[in-house]
């Protein structure tokens, strides 16, 4: 049990050491296939060093909100870390602490909070920024019901250790039609909760047209490092639940030794890698959505989700 | 066998799932060329759909309607379009339609609900290995005509009867296996002359109005062009 706490632990490391260097990588990436030269890909390490070490200036008219939430929102994708399978593909210690479901909750709690810490200040940009979060977060709503409800009816659980094995037992599952559309809409899904290109544009520094780096805009110093970082490891997690949950647990250890464990890591981080690449030709081969697009966009996922489900659940 | 015959249906399932999927694009892309790309995606997914139901039901008429229309669908006929219709045409990137895209979307999963749902009466034909088809086929019909009735404009309207077509076709590989061959042979060629008609009168059209939005249409004039 102490090993299997451990390896949980274990987990967690990967994901709150790794989360930079995934996005440092990806970033890295784009400016090569749109042929920049880009900062190296340790260079969110750097950031994060300099912002902990400069001092925060707050707001003398912000609430205990604008102070609790960077911890907040570091804070919820490490619990749900502890929830997804990362680097194992058995059931660890906090597995059944919750499902899918409680993991998206947790994960909603850390952006729930940022919107209310961005409205906090009153600057106005926060407040623009909040509301277009809250805009695509309930279009994309219905979206992440659908697709965790097909999954659990599909394979017969809400606990994503036990999701995973249902793809590959037997092996014709990966290929059935509703496997792969839930796939393709849970993509459009990260890249539009993780505010990626098609949506939002991650590297754009045009106030009106920000979505997501409007809501941090107020923080600076050790307050903005959390920020940047939480939402470094919402985006690695999310890929996690992408990669090992619903794709396929190929790649993940199977055994209980640490040596396989460990061995699991750069196997995963591969996995990682190749997602990115898709990502990077997504971001690359598209233009940013207008605001009143972005709808239609969700309405394209939520149909495709639809369909995973039609064609899930009523086969015959 | 049962392992393989397993593969195959999950294979013809998603085949159906994509075709289903690009039925959608036709449906509610704003996009002339995207318009036109779905369409060679829905056919291509046909075609892997004869090509697996050939294999798994040992049916050499399959096979050979696979073929032919792997030449005719994907390839000739959006060559064809490309050639006869005005490049002026196919650079738009907003198609005129009665309905916003949402609504769109939405209408066309509520039919897909209505061919699974109808598609429940009809006799299984096949055995479990096709029968997603049925479904799939049904709605993909009803997108079509769906497309046909929301669309303004001349190209896209008929890239709607196309998938009509596909659709029925589809649908039929379920219904009935045994389709002549004969008259399976019969659809391409028909197609060839409905996109060779079609594309001639939307150039006549496009160099005498200079539009080809039929939704402007209402009334006849006489004497343009004399």
């Amino acid at each position: 049990m102490a090993r299997s706490v451990g390896f949980n632990l274990l987990q967690v490391l990967f994901v709150v050491a790794l989360a930079p260097l995934a996005s440092g990588v990806l970033s890295r990436l784009k400016e090569i296939v749109q042929s920049r030269r880009g900062p190296s890909i340790f260079q969110p390490y750097r950031d994060l060093r300099k912002l902990f070490n400069k001092d925060e200036v707050v707001s003398e008219h912000a609430s205990w909100i604008f102070r609790f939430t960077p911890y907040v929102v570091f804070v919820a994708p490490i619990f749900v870390t502890t929830l997804i399978p990362v680097l194992t593909n058995y059931p660890l210690f906090f597995a059944f602490m919750g499902d899918m479901l409680g993991g998206g909750f947790v994960l909603a709690l850390g952006g729930f909070f940022a919107t209310l810490a961005a409205v906090d200040t009153a600057n106005p940009y926060g407040a623009m920024g909040a509301s277009r979060t809250r805009m695509v977060g309930f279009l994309a709503e219905p979206v992440f019901m659908i697709v965790f409800f097909t999954v659990s009816f599909v394979a017969g659980s809400t606990i994503p250790y036990i999701v995973q094995q249902h793809w590959v037992t037997p092996l014709t599952n990966f290929f059935a039609p509703s496997h792969v559309l839930l796939v393709i809409a849970f993509i459009m899904l990260i890249l539009a909760e993780a505010g990626r290109i098609p949506v939002d544009n991650p590297a754009g520094h045009f106030e009106l047209a920000m979505i997501d780096e409007s809501k941090s805009l107020e923080y600076s110093g050790p307050g903005m490092a959390l920020m940047k970082w939480g939402g470094q490891m919402k985006l690695l997690v999310l890929i996690c639940i992408l990669l090992n949950v619903l794709v396929t647990p190929w790649g993940l250890a199977g055994g209980r030794s640490t040596a396989e464990v460990l061995l699991a890591a750069p196997l995963v981080l591969f996995k990682v890698g190749i997602f990115l690449l898709v990502l990077v030709v997504i971001e690359s081969s598209f233009a940013k959505l207008r605001l009143f697009r972005v709808s239609e966009f969700l309405g394209a996922a939520f149909v495709t989700s639809v369909v995973a489900m039609i064609t899930g659940l009523l086969s015959f | 066998m049962a392992n393989s015959n397993a593969l195959l249906t999950s294979l013809n399932g998603l085949a159906a799932g994509l075709f289903l999927m690009s039925s959608f694009g036709l449906a509610a892309t704003r996009q002339m060329q995207g318009c036109l790309r779905f369409y060679i995606t829905q056919s291509i997914c046909l075609v892997v759909s004869a090509l697996l139901l050939g294999l798994g039901l040992h049916a050499p008429d399959l096979l050979a309607v696979a073929v032919l229309d792997a030449v005719v669908k994907p390839i000739v006929i959006p060559v064809l379009l490309r050639r006869t219709v005005p490049e002026a045409v196919f650079r738009r990137r907003e198609i005129a339609q009665v309905l916003n895209i949402p609504s769109s979307l939405l209408i066309a999963l509520a039919l897909t609900l209505l061919a699974y749902f109808l598609s429940g009466y009809l006799p299984p034909a096949t055995g479990s290995l096709a029968s997603i088809n049925l479904p799939v086929g049904l709605a993909g019909l009803f997108i079509g005509v769906y497309t046909l009735t929301v669309r303004r404009e001349a190209v896209p309207q008929l890239i709607g009867i196309f998938g009509i077509e596909n659709g029925a076709l589809l649908c039929g590989f379920a219904i009935a296996s045994g389709l002549p061959l004969v008259i399976e042979m019969a659809f391409p060629f028909d197609m060839l002359i409905i996109a060779l008609v079609i594309g001639i009168l939307t150039r006549m059209t496009h160099e005498r109005v200079g539009t080809t939005e039929v939704g402007g249409f209402t009334s006849l004039r006489e004497g343009i062009g004399k």
